[in-house]
């Protein structure tokens, strides 16, 4: 099963190898992972989406916690939460498609952020689904290149992952 | 006071009690050796190896209890103390490795001796630091120490850049009391509710077993396993790493479990129906096939390390906490609830657990033409049971022989690489232990393969007078190697056999030792007294043991607990299982 955890770490040097090189070490697969500093700039705050079955994630929460620059951890898919995924994606876009293109990105909610005579660059977030149904909407032969952020998760209402929480 | 990183080094060893260092310059960690040399409170080891400081570091840790130090270069000082490093990790002993690293200028540049040291032991220590600043120093090394003594043990590496100990630099020294670390507090007592679910289990047992670890050793909570095993009168068995927390003499005690463990132990695990496994991590050499793994039985299992419950074997009453506290909370909470285990049901399996014992599963065809090894283990103890002894091993046939001949008593006198099984360990492991305890006696039980991945250390023991006794079980060959291929190959030896031997006895004299080589059972006995009774001389004793002899009762790999192979000459007597 598929389980996006957040991970409030540390902010030392190194850390992100830590957490990958656990993964690679453990034969656990890491289908995104996402990192930056917090408001606190000390730590920083990964979120990572893995697979695998109840005893496999149980093993690795405890991994995770047991590397001593993690603060805390939390896998949000034990609770409601929200994802978003940012894309960035350059498509070819001649005269004749550029209105077309546009109305496309318009009902995705993409924003058009570079323009060149024959192609643009869409702006898009979302769930990972969302952003799929975006590239399958378009004609894979207008796409020029793809870059996606790998899913952010926080959790909904009031609780936090904090120091302090 | 104002210090250079160098002193910042040695002062901080200082204030932390370090009394040895084992070690090996080279360019990057000149500055530390400048500093070391000026000054006595910390005395410096020159191995000839940087495997062998990390061994023997680990041995000093494993026989003390204390942190262990090693201190390394650059490059390939750093790549050599990998091994070692690797060796305390598996077996969870607090290490500080020390290793020199490029000015930090020019790190990243394929710098002369540089290896990226933090990137190769990531996943091999507890923790480790790259030092960028020497402001950072002192801080870094107190928290090293810390990481590496508290919680589950281990080693901790500490990357020092040449520049961090410039003898230019000098800057303000404080060293921290406490540590505190937002991302790190290891849990100390165990949970009060899961301890009585486990108690509630243990008082409904039928066929209780405890099952104990290296934990039990590190987390020196013998004393409360023994009162604790004592007032239950519950059967135990020790893994490899747990042997001498409960005494092997004791009628309660099952012997090892495991791969090569005795057959009442094993048979007990296979049919308890409460197991209490403490201190110790379901590693595969002692469960076995996972599948068949205690089959009906409740699972209790006390740890400090979260991450080792349920690891491998799910197990139905975890317990986080220092397994002493943990056990001294359970005892008390008996004692409380004035409670007892169900006594009929314990006598029949005390009964049950003594025909399976009256196998004698440890028996083997003596010999009075060839020294049967077991022979030889046996005759060590009673040459040295009456002494303060402790026991180093190599990694092989020698090393099981000693875990099933030789009765440990208390805990931290069996110094064996258990977890990764590493060869070259004994020799060094012995040195660190002598250096921690010169008035005991230290021997290293040895195979000829295992002895010559180390055996440059014998100019270490002569450099700095250390009497041990090497006990090399001389077979010829890689015994463990050669006993699969046997099994397993149909007895193609390949490669296992160890031709071009040197004269062991010429080779210690060359060092400077005694070398005596002993061939015939009848003269073991007088050949040790003669050798522990030279209590100033490293004793290299080369015994000629049967060539082709095999360790039993064995456990093929992925086999059950039940499917133990015994010594031919008892399964040819009796079905078992």
């Amino acid at each position: 099963m598929r389980h996006i955890i957040s991970i409030l770490m540390e902010n030392e040097a190194g850390g992100l190898s830590r957490v990958a090189g656990l993964f690679s070490a453990r034969g656990y697969n890491i289908e995104s992972l996402t990192v930056a500093p917090t408001e606190d700039p000390t730590m920083s705050r990964m979120t990572l989406v893995t697979r695998g079955d109840e005893n496999v994630i149980e093993q690795i929460k405890k991994q995770l916690n047991k590397l001593i620059d993690v603060i805390k951890l939390v896998d949000l898919s034990e609770g409601p939460h929200i994802e978003r995924e940012l894309m960035m994606i350059k498509v070819r876009a001649e005269e004749s498609m550029r209105e077309e293109l546009k109305r496309l990105s318009d009902i995705f909610r993409g924003s058009i952020i570079d323009v060149t005579s024959n192609s643009f660059t869409i702006e898009m977030t979302g769930d990972g689904s969302k952003l799929d149904a975006f590239i399958a909407a378009l004609d894979g032969d207008l796409i020029v290149e793809t870059v996606r952020s790998g899913p952010l998760g926080i959790a909904r209402g009031g609780k936090r992952l904090s120091l302090t929480s | 006071m104002e210090l250079t990183g160098a002193e910042i080094v040695v002062q901080a060893l200082k204030d932390e009690g370090v009394e040895f260092v084992w070690g090996y310059p080279g360019g990057a960690v000149l500055h530390i050796y400048d500093a070391i040399f000026q000054q006595d409170a910390v005395r410096h080891i020159l191995v000839r190896h940087e495997q062998a400081a990390t061994h023997a570091a680990d041995g000093y840790a494993r026989a003390t209890g204390k942190p262990g130090v090693a201190l390394v270069t650059s490059g390939p000082g750093a790549t050599n103390a990998v091994t070692g490093i690797a060796t305390a990790f598996m077996d969870s002993i607090p290490l500080v490795v020390l290793t020199g690293q490029v000015p930090t200028p020019v790190i990243g540049s394929d710098a002369f001796q540089e290896v990226d040291t933090v990137g190769i032991t990531r996943p091999c220590v507890k923790h480790n630091f790259l030092v960028n600043r020497v402001e950072d120093l002192a801080d870094t090394l107190r928290k090293a120490f810390y990481i590496a003594t508290s919680g589950r043990p281990g080693p901790v590496v500490v990357d020092i850049p040449k520049d961090v100990t410039d003898p230019n630099i000098r800057i303000p020294y404080e060293y921290a009391e406490k540590v505190e670390m937002r991302s790190y507090s290891p849990v100390e007592r165990g949970h009060l509710g899961q301890i009585r679910k486990a108690v509630d289990l243990m008082m409904a047992a039928q066929r209780p077993v405890i099952y104990t670890g290296g934990g039990v050793v590190l987390g020196d909570a013998s004393e409360e396993l023994v009162a604790l095993t004592r007032m239950l009168n519950f059967p135990i068995t020790n893994t490899l790493m747990g042997l001498g927390s409960f005494p092997a003499t004791d009628p309660q005690f099952l012997g090892m479990l495991g791969m090569h463990g005795t057959y009442e132990a094993n048979m007990a695990m296979h049919e308890t129906d409460v197991l209490i496994a403490i201190g110790a991590r379901f590693d595969d050499r002692v469960t076995g096939k996972i599948a068949s793994f205690c089959p009906n039985a409740k699972i209790v299992h006390i740890d400090v390390d979260p991450a080792s419950i349920s690891k491998t074997v799910r197990v139905d009453v975890p317990i986080v906490g220092q397994v002493r506290s943990v056990l001294a909370d359970m005892r008390r909470l008996i004692q409380e609830l004035s409670c007892t285990p169900n006594q009929d049901a314990l006598a029949k399996w005390w009964e049950r657990i003594e025909a399976w014992r009256n196998v004698k599963c440890l028996s083997y065809d003596g010999s009075d033409k060839v020294i049967k090894p077991q022979y030889a283990v046996e005759t060590l103890y009673k040459v040295t049971r009456d002494s303060d002894f402790y026991l180093t091993s190599d990694v092989g046939q020698h090393q099981m022989f000693a875990a099933q001949f030789y009765p440990f008593d208390k805990p931290r006198r069996w110094i064996n690489s258990g977890g990764l099984g590493t060869m070259g360990f004994g020799l060094p492991a012995a040195m660190g232990v002598k250096q921690a305890f010169p008035d005991a006696e230290v021997a290293c039980v040895t195979g000829e393969a295992s002895v010559q991945m180390c055996i440059q250390e014998l100019a270490t023991c002569k450099q700095y007078d250390l009497p041990i006794k090497v006990l090399l079980l001389n077979n010829g060959y890689m015994g463990m190697v050669r006993q699969w291929q046997e099994f397993f190959y149909d007895g193609r030896y390949s490669h296992s056999y160890v031709d071009a031997l040197p004269d062991f006895c010429k080779l210690a004299e060359s060092y400077g030792h005694v070398g005596m080589k002993i061939e015939n059972p009848a003269d073991l006995e007088d050949a040790y007294r003669e050798a522990f009774g030279m209590k100033d001389r490293l004793v290299f004793m080369d015994v000629v043991v049967d060539p082709e002899e095999n360790v039993y009762p064995m456990i093929e790999a992925g086999k059950g607990h039940h499917e133990m192979h015994l010594s031919p000459h008892l399964s040819s007597e009796r079905e078992l299982a």
